[in-house]
């Protein structure tokens, strides 16, 4: 049980730590926009990876 | 004699959708766009532009990422084009650019059109694969961009045609102080947020064991203990985190007008100072969880309305955007470009063809075309001529004109109308103002009931008198009672704004939901304010195809909607020499060496002379525009124009009515058009020639028989109409005027979105209710509890927070369905 004397102070350091990390995200814009990079990751291109259709460029489908 | 030739009929219930934006394609509609060896339909030719400029940019992956349809894209006009090398000007940069160093420069835009995820996409691929481009950046949320380039091997017009070519609108904008004011009240109420929900979990990891420790028992040194730990956590919850509502509190107290505020801080400053004391003295119950806890609902749910606050302030910046940011000053005979804040009333200034007038004057010389569909819905150009008033914001259609200004700035009728708007979101909504006017008769209530509390239990055991009138004050926290229907309009409105729906007041949702009389304006509401040709009459022995041709060939280098409609109709338009545009008459050419002209009726007669016969009537189809075509011999033929409905249209009026929603048509047209609409979509009643005050009396007049009235309108010139009635919806793409005074907006041009808000609204409706009904339930029963001591504190905080979480997770229910 004693170790908790201890073990709480260090739960309060760790928590002004979180604050000041959070603050900083706020700062740097992370939170600017909430829904985009979700998305985002969804439509990296990773195409050069995966060999498939693709039409050839230079040759554009016209009407 | 030829009769009237059904060409270009009215689209087939049941349609392809257009494979960019979804709409249903008009029936005999030619644009096509071949896209992985299969040839999609599209029904316009803006569309089929911009399909192919994303075929033609390998950026096919964007059809099969995104979640929802493209917005309608319009054509592009070469003269807007034109428009868009004004922001290569340093002078013009001025405003809106930073400067990394002297090449690579940096600006902000407004993009319009982004509809989902894969729009930014789009957008960011297509211009980062531009050369001289160094950053482009989508905020999604917001749907405004970053761009960084270099000066040297792009040009700011460059990329904003590119956005255009693939469909969408930007705009450079200054974010100015408005919005730095918003991100830094933004930012200020994440950093509580965290407070309070770090505060929050840490003290309630304390409660746990404290609550455990009470079963079991605890060594009173490791519980004084752990509440002085949770003593320190909760001090910056309380004096950081929560200060906005002691500051809220005690602004109500010294204006005499107790709202939410007063008993939050209340709850808030005597939970904590009474578990300060019970962790100093030893002795008592701490509420340290309750506090955090109750801290951490109320700033999310206050930053959720923040949010929907900010973005309906969006649309009012978008109107800013409407001007243009230089003009040409003749001086002294002398032009010059100079930005439109340096102008003065008194000074002359030339605006070409395309541009948009910069600020309300009379013209002194030159005829021309002015759209002011964004001012007053007319979707037809009006014809300007010497000694006409023009007012800024409008656009310039076909050839220069040079105007002395009369009002400029703050004075203009955009100034105003833009004013109105700002005051509009200013106030705040109806329901808002009932639930504080309602809170403070509620905190006087308990105000009384505490102290009534602590004088009984004083005189009977002086021993639990405190703690009893804490339970009380803690279990009367208007809590639930004060999240029941903010959270239930937060989530209503943020579900309607992802389906394209702005709800711009508070009140509008709620009055939507009671509203049982629905009038329609006719222009650009039930149709689709476009000119589109329905008919052709063509002279005996002629080729119909080929005098289509040649139409659309004569007006390839005109702006008007007329044109643009006769350009649509003719799949390969010839081409001709000489074309001369006469504004306001027509326009004329030559075709193997054979002048021809094409406009109103007196126009092509002066040409085709005696070769104009009675045939060529203006009025065979009912309420259609007819455009003649002839040459020096003969009349060719009479093209007939005519604004058509929605497609979904029909749908939508069934689904009103079957929604016990009464369906009214008034219009400004002629008796034809409107009665042809009305039969149409099946609506029984309708009126024509209305004008403003009309229209105002017959909302009146059902608003006396009891009705609450809904108005659909797209115009400013409905204004008045659209304040009369108890909740209006404007409807429009971008930055239509419109939406100043509208309570809500249609994001999108489809319809059928209308059935669905009034559902929508009609259920959160019914959450409220629900809502209210439990938090006052719950405060009834918890009350005479803990005024007879009957409820421990710590029971009381249990049953408050249980509360709140269930009217929030009640209200999050609106979000399927």
């Amino acid at each position: 049980m004693e170790a908790l004397f201890m073990l709480i102070p260090i739960a309060i350091g760790v928590m002004i730590v979180v604050v000041i990390a959070f603050v900083y995200t706020v700062r740097s814009g992370q939170y600017d926009d909430l829904e985009g990079p979700a998305w985002r990751i969804l439509m990296d291109d990773d195409d050069p990876l995966v060999p498939h259709k693709r039409p050839k460029p230079g040759k554009s489908p016209g009407e | 004699m030829a009769g009237v030739n059904e060409e270009h009929g009215e689209a087939v219930p049941g349609a392809a959708a257009c494979f960019h934006c979804g709409l249903p394609v008009p029936a005999g509609s030619h644009y096509t766009v071949t896209i992985d060896g299969q040839a999609q339909t599209l029904c316009c030719v803006g569309c089929q532009a911009v399909a192919q400029a994303i075929v033609d940019n390998d950026l096919l992956d964007f059809y099969r990422l995104r979640t929802r349809d493209s917005q309608r894209a319009a054509a592009l006009v070469p003269e807007e084009l034109k428009q868009l090398r004004v922001y290569d000007s340093g002078l013009m940069q001025r405003s809106f650019v930073r400067h990394h160093d002297q090449d690579v420069r940096e600006a902000a835009l407004i993009l319009e059109g982004i509809v989902c995820a894969a729009c930014v996409w789009l957008n960011e691929h297509h211009v980062q694969q531009l050369p001289g481009v160094l950053a482009f950046r989508v905020n999604y949320s917001t749907h405004r961009a970053t761009l960084q380039w270099d000066n040297r091997r792009i040009q700011l017009s460059e990329v904003l045609a590119a956005i255009a070519a693939i469909g969408y609108r930007a705009h450079p904008f200054d974010p100015g102080r408005m919005e730095s004011l918003q991100q830094r009240e933004k930012s200020a109420a994440l950093r509580r947020i965290a407070v309070a929900g770090l505060g929050m979990m840490q003290v309630m990891m304390m409660a746990a064991a404290l609550y455990i420790g009470a079963a079991s028992d605890m060594e009173a040194g490791m519980r004084q203990f752990l509440r002085w730990v949770s003593l320190i956590m909760v001090t910056p919850v309380v004096f950081y985190a929560d200060w906005p509502f002691f500051q809220g509190a005690w602004r109500d107290l010294r204006r005499l007008r107790p709202g939410m505020d007063v008993p939050v801080a209340l709850a808030l400053g005597g939970a904590y100072l009474a578990s300060v004391w019970a962790t100093v003295s030893g002795s008592g119950e701490v509420y340290f969880d309750s506090v955090s806890m109750f801290s951490f609902f109320l700033l999310s749910g206050r930053y959720l309305e923040m949010q929907a606050r900010h973005k309906a302030g969006q649309v009012a910046e978008a109107l800013v955007k409407l001007l243009p940011a230089s003009a040409s000053r003749i001086r002294g005979g002398q032009q010059e470009v100079v930005a439109v804040a340096e102008l003065e009333p008194g000074d002359q200034v030339l605006v070409k063809p395309g541009e948009t007038v910069p600020a309300d004057g009379t013209v002194l010389e030159g005829v021309s075309h002015v759209n002011e569909a964004l001012l007053t819905g007319e979707s037809l150009p009006r014809l300007k001529q010497p000694g006409d008033a023009v007012v800024g914001g409008t656009l310039n259609m076909d050839s220069p004109l040079r105007l002395r200004l009369e009002r400029v700035g703050a004075d203009t009728v955009l100034a105003g109308i833009t004013r109105l708007l700002d005051r509009a979101q200013a106030e705040k909504p109806a329901l808002a103002r009932l639930a504080d006017r309602v809170a403070s008769w509620f905190v006087l209530f308990i105000l009384l009931l505490a102290a009534a509390v602590y004088g009984w239990w004083h005189f009977h055991d002086p021993e639990q008198a405190f703690w009893i009138t804490l339970s009380v004050l803690v279990v009367t926290c208007p809590c639930a009672l004060s999240l029941a229907t903010p959270a239930a309009i937060t989530v209503a409105t943020g579900r309607l704004t992802a389906l394209g729906v702005l709800t711009t007041r508070g009140h509008a949702l709620e009055t939507l939901a009671r509203a049982d009389q629905l009038v329609f304006d006719k222009t650009g509401t039930l149709t689709r304010g476009e000119l589109v040709v329905t008919a052709i009459k063509v002279a005996e022995g002629q080729d119909a195809l080929q005098l289509r041709n040649l139409a659309a060939g004569l007006e390839q280098a005109s702006e008007h909607p007329l044109a643009r409609a006769l350009l649509a109709f003719g799949p390969e338009p010839v081409k001709l020499s000489a074309l001369v545009s006469q504004p306001g008459q027509g326009v004329e050419g030559e075709y193997q060496g054979q002048a021809l002209r094409l406009g109103t009726r007196d126009f092509v007669a002066a040409l085709a002379g005696a070769g104009m016969d009675v045939s060529a009537a203006e009025s065979a189809v009912p309420g259609a525009t007819a455009v003649f075509l002839g040459s020096r011999q003969q009349w060719l033929a009479t093209f007939y124009l005519q604004d058509r409905a929605r497609e979904e249209a029909g749908a939508v009026v069934r689904e009103l009515q079957q929604l016990g929603v009464g369906v009214h048509l008034l219009s400004g047209d002629n008796e034809a058009a409107v009665v042809q609409l009305a039969q149409a979509l099946d609506i029984p009643s309708f009126h024509a020639r209305q004008l403003p005050d009309t229209k105002l009396a017959f909302v009146r007049t059902l608003q006396e028989q009891g009705a609450v009235v809904a108005m659909v309108g797209d115009g400013v010139n409905d204004a008045p109409v659209l304040a009369q009635a108890q909740v209006s919806l404007a409807m429009g793409q971008g930055a239509q005027l419109a939406q100043a005074s509208a309570d809500m907006i249609l994001l999108s041009e489809n319809l059928s979105l209308l059935p669905t808000a009034i559902r929508l609204a009609r259920r959160m409706q019914g959450v409220i209710r629900q809502n209210l009904f439990w938090a006052l339930g719950y405060n009834l029963l918890a009350i005479p509890l803990a005024a007879s001591g009957m409820l421990p504190p710590w029971m009381a905080a249990l049953g408050m927070s249980a509360s709140s979480l269930l009217v929030v997770a009640n209200a999050l229910r609106l979000r399927n369905g």
